[in-house]
C-alpha cells in the first residue's frame, strides 16, 4: 500500500490519539483493582466512624494555654513560620470571637467577656466539605474510614480552589519554600516537610491516631480540647455536646463542621 | 497557509519582535516564579487568587464572544458577517490559549497539572472547565482553519464542518457558564454566591469580546487591504450596546439584592470595592474608573449617529473594554476575597514580576492572534485581488 506524506501524517495523528486515549481508558477502568500494599495496622490505632472535636474555651484562660497547643502542633508537623504575613502557614491558631463567628458578631451590646474571648481555630473536618467538592485532583479527600478531611501534598497541583472554597479559612498555601530561610526551626524527622506550591492544613494528627495517640492539640490542652467519635452516642464528645450549649462556626452553610465550641463561664451557660 | 505569516512588511516584523520581547520578559519573570514559588506575587493566605485568575476569567469571555458572530452568520444567514467571522474565530483561539497560559501561571505545581486528567473528578468544576476550554479551542481551530482553507481555494467548506459550527454555539455558552460556576457555587463567598453570575458573565463577554473585535477590525482595515466591512462593524456595535446594557442591568441587580436585603456579608464586598472599608481603599479608584468608563461608553453607544462615526465608535469600544477588564479581570476576584472568611481585610496588589508575567501572556496571545490574522488577511487579500 502506498501513501503520500499527507495520508501518512493523518494516519499517524489518528493512531496516536487513539493509542493515548485507549491507554487512559484502560487505566481508569482497571483502577480500584489494585490496593496499595499496607503494613498491618497497629492494634492500638484509634478508630471512629466520624472524628470530631469539642473545644471548651472557658478552660483556656491565659495566652500560654493557647500558644502551647499551637506550638505543639506546628512543631511536630514542621509548619514553617515566615516573616512575611502574606505567606503565613498555620494549622491551628487563635482568633477573636468576632472573627471566629463573623455571621453572629454584629451585636454591639453583647456580653463583654464573650466579646473579648479568644478561640482556637483549625480545620473543622466537615461532613460535607466544600474543599473536597471543588478539588480537581482529589488531593484533598474525605477519608472513608473515619471522615477526616485529608490532604495529599504530593498530588496537590496548587490551584488553591480549596482555599477559595473553605468557609473557615483553614487552609494555607506554600507561597515560598518552607525548607528555606530557617522557616522550620527544629525539623521533626518523623513527619514530612513540604515543597513550594502545595496547600496544607490540619489533618487531625492521622499519624498519631494510627499509633493510638490523641491529636497533639488535645493532648496539650489540659482538657480544653476533647477529641472523639461524633457518631458514637457514648463517646466523651457526644456526652459534652449533650450536656452543654455548644456552637459551631457558620453552620448555615451546610458543611456540617466537626468542631463544637463550648463557651462556658457565667451561671446561665 | 501558515507560510503567509512568514512574509510581511517591516512594520509587521517590528510588531512581531516587540511581542516576542515582551513575551521573553514574561518568561524570565515566570522562570523566577517557577523557582521561588508564587511568593513573588502579591497573593496571600487571604487573597489566594488575583490577577492571573482574573485575566483567565475575563479572557474566557472574550473567547466565548465569537458566538456573537457565528450565530448571525450561520444561523440567520446574515451575510455581512461573512468576511469578519474568521476574525472572531481566530480571536477565540488566541483567547483560549491565553486562558490556558494564565491557569498554568497560577498553578503552584504546574508540572503536576496532568493530575486533573489522571484523576478525573467530575464533581469538580475545574475538571469540566478543562474539558470545555480545550474542546472549544479545538473546535475554533478546526472550523477557522478549514473554512479559511476552503476560501483560499475558492470552494465551499466541506460538509462535515457544519455540525461542528453548530456545536460551537452551545459550546461557547458552556465555557463561560462553567467558568462562572467556578465562583457561583462556593459557600461562604457572598460576592460570588449569586445565581446571576453566569448570566452576567455572558452579558459582559458579549459586550467586551465584540468591542475588542471592532477595535481589531478597524486596525485590520487600517493596516491591510482587507476590509472586514463597515456594515459588519456597525452590526457588531449594536450587539455590544445591547450586551453592555444587559451587563450593567445585571450588576444593578447585585447591588439591589445586597443593599435592600441589608445583609452585612452581602454588602461588605461592595463596600470594600466602591468606598473602601476600615481605611482600606486600594480598589476604590479602579472600581470608579470602571464605572465611569462604563457610563461613558454607554452614553456614546446608545446614540446610533454617534456609533456610526467609526472614530467615536472605536473610542467607546476602548472605554467599554477597559471598564470590563477592570471589573471582571480584577474587581470580581478581589471582591470575593475581601473581606476574608473572618470579616478581616487583607488587601492585594500585583507585584512587578506578576505584572510582567501577565504582560508576557498577553504578548503570546497577541503573537498568536497576529499570526492567525496575518494568514486570514493574506487569504482575503488574494480573494480580493482575484475578484477585481
Amino acid at each position: 500500500m502506498s501513501m503520500n506524506r499527507r495520508q501518512f501524517l493523518k494516519l499517524a495523528t489518528v493512531s496516536t490519539i487513539l493509542g493515548a486515549g485507549s491507554a487512559t481508558a484502560i487505566n481508569s477502568l482497571s483502577r480500584g483493582n489494585l490496593e496499595a500494599s499496607q503494613v498491618s495496622p497497629d492494634p492500638k490505632a484509634l478508630k471512629a466512624k466520624r472524628w470530631g472535636f469539642v473545644v471548651d474555651v472557658s478552660k483556656l484562660t491565659t495566652d500560654e494555654d493557647y500558644q502551647k497547643c499551637i506550638d505543639a502542633c506546628h512543631n511536630i508537623h514542621n509548619v514553617p513560620s515566615h516573616k512575611e504575613p502574606r505567606h503565613e502557614v498555620k494549622w491551628i491558631w487563635k482568633d477573636t470571637y468576632e472573627h471566629t463567628f463573623p455571621n453572629v458578631a454584629e451585636d454591639k451590646i453583647m456580653n463583654r467577656e464573650l466579646q473579648e474571648k479568644n478561640f482556637l481555630l483549625f480545620c473543622n473536618h466537615c461532613a460535607n466539605p466544600a474543599c473536597v467538592r471543588v478539588c480537581p485532583t482529589q488531593a484533598t479527600f474525605k477519608r472513608k474510614s473515619d471522615g477526616l478531611v485529608m490532604q495529599d501534598m504530593h498530588r496537590c497541583i496548587g490551584c488553591r480552589f480549596c482555599m477559595a472554597a473553605c468557609p473557615f479559612g483553614a487552609r494555607s498555601f506554600n507561597y515560598v519554600d518552607p525548607r528555606k530561610d530557617n522557616a522550620i526551626k527544629v525539623e521533626n524527622k518523623e513527619f514530612p516537610t513540604r515543597m513550594i506550591g502545595v496547600v496544607e492544613k490540619c489533618t487531625a494528627c492521622y499519624e498519631r491516631l494510627a499509633i493510638g495517640e490523641q491529636p497533639k492539640c488535645a493532648e496539650e490542652s489540659n482538657g480544653a480540647i476533647v477529641f472523639g467519635d461524633l457518631e458514637d452516642p457514648n463517646s466523651e464528645v457526644r456526652k459534652l455536646i449533650a450536656e452543654k450549649y455548644t456552637i459551631r462556626r457558620k453552620p448555615e452553610l451546610g458543611t456540617q463542621p466537626g468542631i463544637y465550641y463550648v463557651i462556658g463561664g457565667g451561671e446561665h451557660a | 497557509m501558515l507560510e503567509k505569516a512568514l512574509s510581511g512588511s517591516n512594520r509587521y516584523w517590528v510588531w512581531i519582535f516587540f511581542l516576542l520581547a515582551v513575551a521573553g520578559m514574561g518568561c524570565l519573570a515566570y522562570w523566577k516564579q517557577l523557582n521561588e514559588g508564587l511568593g513573588i506575587t502579591g497573593l496571600s493566605r487571604d487573597v489566594s487568587w488575583g490577577l492571573y485568575i482574573g485575566q483567565f476569567t475575563f479572557l474566557v469571555g472574550v473567547a466565548a464572544s465569537a458566538v456573537m458572530l457565528v450565530i448571525p452568520y450561520y444561523l440567520h444567514d446574515f451575510k455581512k458577517f461573512g468576511k469578519i467571522v474568521i476574525l472572531g474565530e481566530f480571536l477565540a483561539v488566541s483567547a483560549v490559549i491565553m486562558c490556558v497560559l494564565f491557569i498554568m501561571a497560577d498553578m503552584g505545581q504546574p508540572m503536576r497539572v496532568a493530575n486533573i486528567l489522571l484523576h478525573p473528578t467530575p464533581g469538580s468544576i475545574v475538571f469540566w472547565d478543562v474539558v470545555v476550554l480545550n474542546g472549544y479551542l479545538l473546535l475554533n481551530l478546526i472550523i477557522g482553519w478549514t473554512t479559511l482553507g476552503a476560501d483560499r481555494k475558492g470552494v465551499r467548506p466541506p460538509d462535515w464542518v457544519k455540525p461542528l459550527i453548530y456545536l460551537s454555539i452551545p459550546w461557547a455558552v458552556s465555557i463561560h457558564t462553567v467558568t462562572a460556576f467556578l465562583y457561583a457555587g462556593i459557600p461562604g463567598r457572598h460576592f460570588w454566591l449569586t445565581a446571576v453570575m453566569a448570566a452576567r458573565f455572558l452579558a459582559s463577554a458579549f459586550a467586551g469580546g465584540p468591542a475588542l473585535l471592532i477595535i481589531l477590525a478597524l486596525l485590520v482595515r487600517k493596516f491591510s487591504k482587507f476590509d472586514p466591512g463597515t456594515e459588519a462593524i456597525q452590526a457588531i456595535g449594536k450587539i455590544v450596546t445591547y450586551a453592555m446594557f444587559a451587563n450593567v442591568f445585571l450588576l444593578g441587580l447585585e447591588f439591589f439584592t445586597a443593599f435592600y436585603s441589608n445583609i452585612p456579608g452581602h454588602m461588605h464586598p461592595f463596600h470594600y470595592l466602591y468606598v473602601g472599608m476600615d481605611g482600606y481603599t486600594k480598589m476604590v479608584p479602579l472600581m470608579w474608573l470602571s464605572s465611569i468608563l462604563a457610563v461613558v461608553s454607554l452614553a456614546i453607544l446608545v446614540f446610533p449617529h454617534l456609533r456610526r462615526n467609526e472614530s467615536i465608535l472605536a473610542f467607546a469600544c476602548i472605554a467599554l473594554f477597559s471598564s470590563l477588564w477592570i471589573d471582571k479581570g480584577f474587581g470580581l476576584i478581589i471582591g470575593g476575597f475581601v473581606p476574608n472568611m473572618f470579616e478581616g481585610i487583607t488587601e492585594y496588589w500585583p507585584t512587578m514580576l506578576e505584572t510582567l508575567i501577565t504582560a508576557g501572556v498577553w504578548a503570546i496571545g497577541f503573537l498568536i492572534l497576529t499570526v492567525l490574522y496575518k494568514v486570514a488577511i493574506a487569504v482575503r487579500e488574494e480573494d480580493a485581488a482575484v475578484e477585481h
